[in-house]
């Protein structure tokens, strides 16, 4: 059955599911060694639990005006909204207190507040919440068509967005004085990262779950920049190996029943990680 | 900001006023200097008198408060003009980049769109590594350097982005002797080209032989001119305190 899957028989459906997740895990790779070489990979964290109350709030107002509580766009949209609150607020509290614990006070409170949200839908009893869970730990199981296609076109825009970024993001994460000083706003690449972090987090909503998006998003980067010397070739590999993991999570996941999909692909990653560390874990830099 | 009047012009850089407050402590106190054209600078002064804050206000990489002007208009303006190379310890040597690609960085301003880099980029940043004898370590990793092998690599990186205004912080800490020769001699080549070069400086026995201009600075500028009028017992004194024990300025005065 998972052999099935791997080889591109599992039918059109989960083959279409595989090729968008391994499309998301390309994006997640790239985005994710930008991230970790800017030190932000925390932030990434606290950006994805924050998107939890805006999927809740999402999902009440489109059962509330007659709607599909479960149709993906809407769902992202309140994500991405409560998101860019948490965001924003990591930023606004780090002026006062250190960022990391900043990030760590606003991912709490929002999974909180999401937490909270998610419950009070379920107790309600309208429309069918139950695949609202997905969202936390992704499942890939039974998913839409036009779903795998957000995901895949959604991880393919921000593959190719880095891509044409590749350079003014490697000058501000390496020296953003000197990128000041050659005509490139750090501030204004940071935020172009952030949102192109985001769009990985919303369209990992359905695969990997927002809780573990922050595996796939650091996993194969710290793993490539153990084998390349060059910011391009570490993004480059860190896309391959997110690839590779999220296509073979997302048919292992599609083929044996309930296995939640974040978890598995994440599960690979550490595996490629592990397997690394032992052979050039020795290597200083 | 017509202080310099007609010297404008002949001045690289002006600062007037610069001032900035951290906190409770000022790191610099109205600190006004000129840089004449074609000079070469070194600013000297004790360890907290924020030299290197200095530099970074200059260059409106810190907000103070004050006059700054780079040939004779706004520094933003001039910013193309100017290249700085940051203390040895500011920068992050695990990053993953190779020594060609720190210095293509310096030619972003030439490249294309959002930094395409050509061939002739490419010669162009091997001949900034040339001049300074870096040119067999092109594709290794930054962090496989010695300090004066990557000091070096920096200053290609200024080279390579065709300044004529020079900002170096402290470029001779922690280099070999090789280095430190290889560095002055690409400095003074370019003076003699009529760049401007300005050093954070910290060993008083070479401020003779290698610059021509000093600013003496602790906070504010307490001394500012030509070597052999400026660089004095007395002035020292006044910036360092009196517990300055060697004399450097008479073992150098030739």
């Amino acid at each position: 059955m998972i052999w099935q899957a791997l080889m591109l028989q599992g039918g059109y459906n989960s083959v279409l599911v595989s090729l968008g997740a391994a499309l998301l895990g390309a994006a997640a790779g790239a985005a994710g060694a930008f991230l970790t070489l800017r030190r932000r990979a925390l932030m990434s964290d606290a950006m994805a639990h924050a998107t939890l109350p805006g999927i809740g709030l999402a999902f009440l107002a489109m059962v509330s005006l007659g709607g599909d509580g479960r149709f993906l766009p809407g769902l992202m949209l309140g994500a991405a909204l409560t998101a860019g609150a948490g965001l924003w607020a990591v930023q606004r509290l780090a002026r006062q207190m250190h960022e990391d614990a900043a990030t760590g006070a606003v991912l709490a409170s929002f999974y909180g507040a999401g937490i909270v949200i998610l419950t009070l839908i379920q107790g309600l009893g309208t429309g069918r919440p139950a695949g609202l869970e997905s969202v936390l730990l992704g499942s890939t199981a039974g998913m839409l068509r036009a779903d795998a296609l957000v995901i895949g076109f959604g991880g393919l825009a921000v593959s190719l967005a880095l891509w044409a970024l590749r350079r003014p993001l490697a000058m501000v994460a390496f020296d953003p004085l000197h990128a000041s000083m050659m005509g490139v706003n750090p501030r204004r690449m940071d935020a172009a990262l952030m949102a192109l972090v985001l769009a990985v987090v919303l369209v990992g909503l359905n695969v990997t779950g927002l809780i573990l998006i922050v595996a796939l998003l650091v996993t194969p980067a710290v793993t490539a920049r153990m084998w390349s010397t060059t910011v391009t070739g570490t993004a480059t590999l860190s896309a391959l190996i997110g690839a590779a993991c999220g296509y073979v999570g997302a048919a292992i996941s599609a083929s044996v029943p309930d296995l939640p999909t974040g978890p598995v692909i994440v599960l690979l990653a550490a595996g490629v990680f592990a397997l690394t560390l032992l052979i050039r874990g020795h290597r200083d830099g | 900001m017509q202080a310099g009047g007609d010297a404008g012009h002949r001045c690289a850089l002006q600062v007037q006023g610069l001032t900035l407050r951290y906190n409770d402590v000022l790191a610099l106190d109205g600190a006004t200097a000129r840089f004449p054209t074609g000079s070469m600078t070194a600013i000297i002064g004790p360890n907290g008198a924020g030299k290197s804050t200095f530099l970074k206000s200059v260059l409106g990489l810190v907000e103070a408060e004050g006059a700054v002007s780079a040939f004779g208009g706004p520094v933003a303006q001039a910013m193309p003009r100017i290249a700085y190379v940051p203390q040895r310890a500011a920068v992050d040597w695990s990053f993953p980049v190779r020594v060609i690609d720190v210095v293509l960085m310096g030619c972003y301003r030439k490249t294309g769109l959002l930094g395409r880099i050509d061939r002739r980029m490419t010669a162009h940043a091997m001949a900034a590594l040339a001049r300074v004898g870096m040119q067999d370590f092109a594709r290794r990793q930054i962090g496989a350097l010695s300090g004066g092998q990557q000091q070096r690599v920096f200053l290609a990186r200024a080279l390579a982005q065709g300044a004529d205004l020079f900002l170096l912080d402290e470029p001779f800490a922690g280099v070999d002797a090789a280095t430190e020769s290889a560095i002055i001699s690409v400095l003074k080549s370019l003076r003699d080209g009529g760049a401007t070069i300005i050093a954070v400086h910290h060993d008083l026995t070479t401020v003779a032989a290698y610059f021509d201009r000093v600013v003496l600075m602790n906070r504010r500028t307490l001394a500012e001119g030509p070597v052999a009028e400026t660089f004095t017992r007395d002035a020292l004194a006044q910036a360092y305190g009196p517990a300055l024990m060697l004399d450097p300025t008479g073992s150098s005065a030739v």
